[in-house]
């Protein structure tokens, strides 16, 4: 019995230790943008890898995403006699939830995969140990750029998948199935306002966080060899993902 | 200088550093020798701050580097130089950018006096026309010069150097020894060489410090290292499979 009573207890210490790291990780990437700023090219860089490289999967996803919420939108709104509220149906969807979330995942699948083997690799070749040793801040050079240019990056690629997934259903809805092209736009200026949009960009800002936070800090302690750095990785696309959609539910839940 | 005291270190069950006491002089080269997993990569590695001890006392010039703030870790650290046992370059930057990083960080330097000191200092370690390589199109000999170079840049008070000339053909071997001399001489830091490269580390050091099962066996100058009757040093510097350290 004090076995299982030190069993649990170990795992506890294990998972508060863990918390502790990460969150004293989080603000210590925070404060350095403040107290040690980086330089414009390294953000810029960054930008680059996290956004415009991943506009690509955002057009894919986004496209295929607005075309079935096209289909699936007039298949249930026919049954009311509703078909003209399709716009409205799909720009709701998207820009208050799967655009946002949506978008993370992608980018969390793409780049922050990519982000935690590129840190880990640098720290198990000592990399990492070779900054310090030249008494600069690994944060500076490595965290922080990565999450300034995810915090701009996010909104704005879940801007274009919004904009990319409302035409997909557009082409589904209004090309495809007939539903009248004024009612599409119509129907869904007359529904959408500024606090969905805002919510929306307010999810994607956090997510940028969540996946610079948790990309970045798996791959700096990423543990021995090859080994630990594809351990790094999985645990990194996992905990993001889970963390992006238990995010999802508290904001939805405080900003409608 | 640079002192240890009771410096205890444990990785999960596997004790490391067992109450290692050394004073590491200053302005000389001390060569840190011992049979492999005794921790002396580990010393180094505290010495910089790079490893926080379980428990002990980790002093530079006096000053104890354990329990201070970061800015005064980097502010101590500004003395150091390291060269890394896997030269620890940046994969993603050519030779050049490796090796001009700490100047373009460090130093408010033009830009044409960076390649000048840079395209020297890659001179200094025998390489000529590799600043566009990348670290993957580099032997492991001139990964080692390049980060070299990178260390004895900013001309450092201290350098620490992990095994600088493993894997290296003897005569880049004896050019490397004796660019450590030649710039031990010129500039007078304190240089700590974890080596295995015996007997040809004792035409360097002044000192050696021979390290056993996490502690300090034995410290003198290399002479009398070389003339220990201590049976685990006589036997470490002679390669014999007989005697007191045991393979398995």
């Amino acid at each position: 019995m004090s076995n299982l009573f030190q069993v649990i207890g170990n795992f506890s210490l294990a998972v508060i230790s863990e918390l502790g790291r990460m969150g004293w990780f989080l603000i210590n990437s925070f404060t350095t943008i403040f107290r040690n700023p980086c330089r414009p090219v390294f953000i810029l860089k960054q930008l680059s890898f996290l956004g415009a490289k991943s506009l690509f999967v955002i057009f894919l996803t986004a496209g295929f995403t607005g075309m079935v919420l096209g289909l699936q939108g007039y298949y249930t709104l026919t049954k009311f006699g509703s078909e003209g509220m399709l716009g409205t149906a799909v720009a709701l969807s998207l820009i208050r939830e799967l655009g946002p979330v949506l978008t993370a995942l992608m980018v969390t699948g793409r780049a922050g995969s990519a982000i935690t083997a590129e840190i880990g690799i640098m720290r198990i070749t000592e990399q990492i140990d070779a900054l310090e040793t030249m008494a600069l801040d690994p944060y500076k050079y490595l965290i922080t750029p990565k999450l300034i240019a995810a915090m701009i990056a996010l909104p704005l690629l879940c801007a274009i998948f919004d904009v990319v997934g409302i035409y997909g259903g557009w082409l589904v809805g209004v090309k495809l199935l007939g539903v009248n092209p004024g009612a599409y736009f119509y129907e869904m200026e007359k529904a959408v306002v500024w606090r969905d949009v805002s919510s929306g960009m307010i999810k994607s800002f956090s997510f940028g966080i969540i996946i610079a936070w948790i990309s970045c800090y798996k791959g700096y302690y990423a543990g021995h060899g090859a080994e630990g750095v594809s351990k790094a990785t999985t645990e990194s696309v996992v905990l993001t993902s889970v963390l992006i959609l238990v995010w999802d539910y508290f904001l939805t839940s405080v900003l409608l | 200088m640079i002192k240890l005291t009771n410096l205890h270190k444990a990785f999960g069950s596997q004790k490391v550093l067992d109450g290692l006491n050394i004073t590491i002089p200053a302005g000389e080269i001390t060569a840190i020798i011992g049979p492999s997993g005794e921790g002396k990569s580990v010393m180094l590695k505290h010495m910089i701050g790079l490893l926080q001890p379980d428990s002990g006392q980790v002093e530079v010039e006096g000053e104890s580097i354990l329990g201070i703030s970061r800015s005064r870790l980097n502010t101590i650290r500004e003395k150091f130089g390291m060269l890394f046992q896997n030269a620890a370059l940046f994969d993603s930057m050519n030779v050049f950018e490796n090796v001009a990083f700490p100047l373009q960080e460090k130093t408010k330097l033009s830009n044409d006096e960076i390649h000048q000191r840079v395209i020297s200092a890659l001179e200094d370690v025998g390489l000529k026309n590799v600043e566009q390589k990348y670290t993957d199109q580099l032997s492991g000999g001139m990964k080692k010069r390049v980060a070299l170079a990178r260390a004895l840049l900013l001309n450092p008070k201290i350098i620490l150097f992990d095994e600088p000339t493993t894997g290296l053909d003897p005569i880049i071997k004896k050019a490397i020894h004796q660019l450590i001399k030649e710039t031990h001489q010129k500039f007078g830091f304190t240089a700590v060489i974890v080596s295995h490269e015996i007997p040809d580390i004792f035409d360097i050091a002044q000192n050696v410090a021979m390290l056993y099962h996490g502690k300090l066996l034995q410290f003198g100058t290399a002479e009398e290292i070389l003339n220990s009757e201590n049976p685990v040093t006589r036997q470490f510097i002679s390669g014999s499979l007989d005697g007191p350290i045991q393979m398995l």
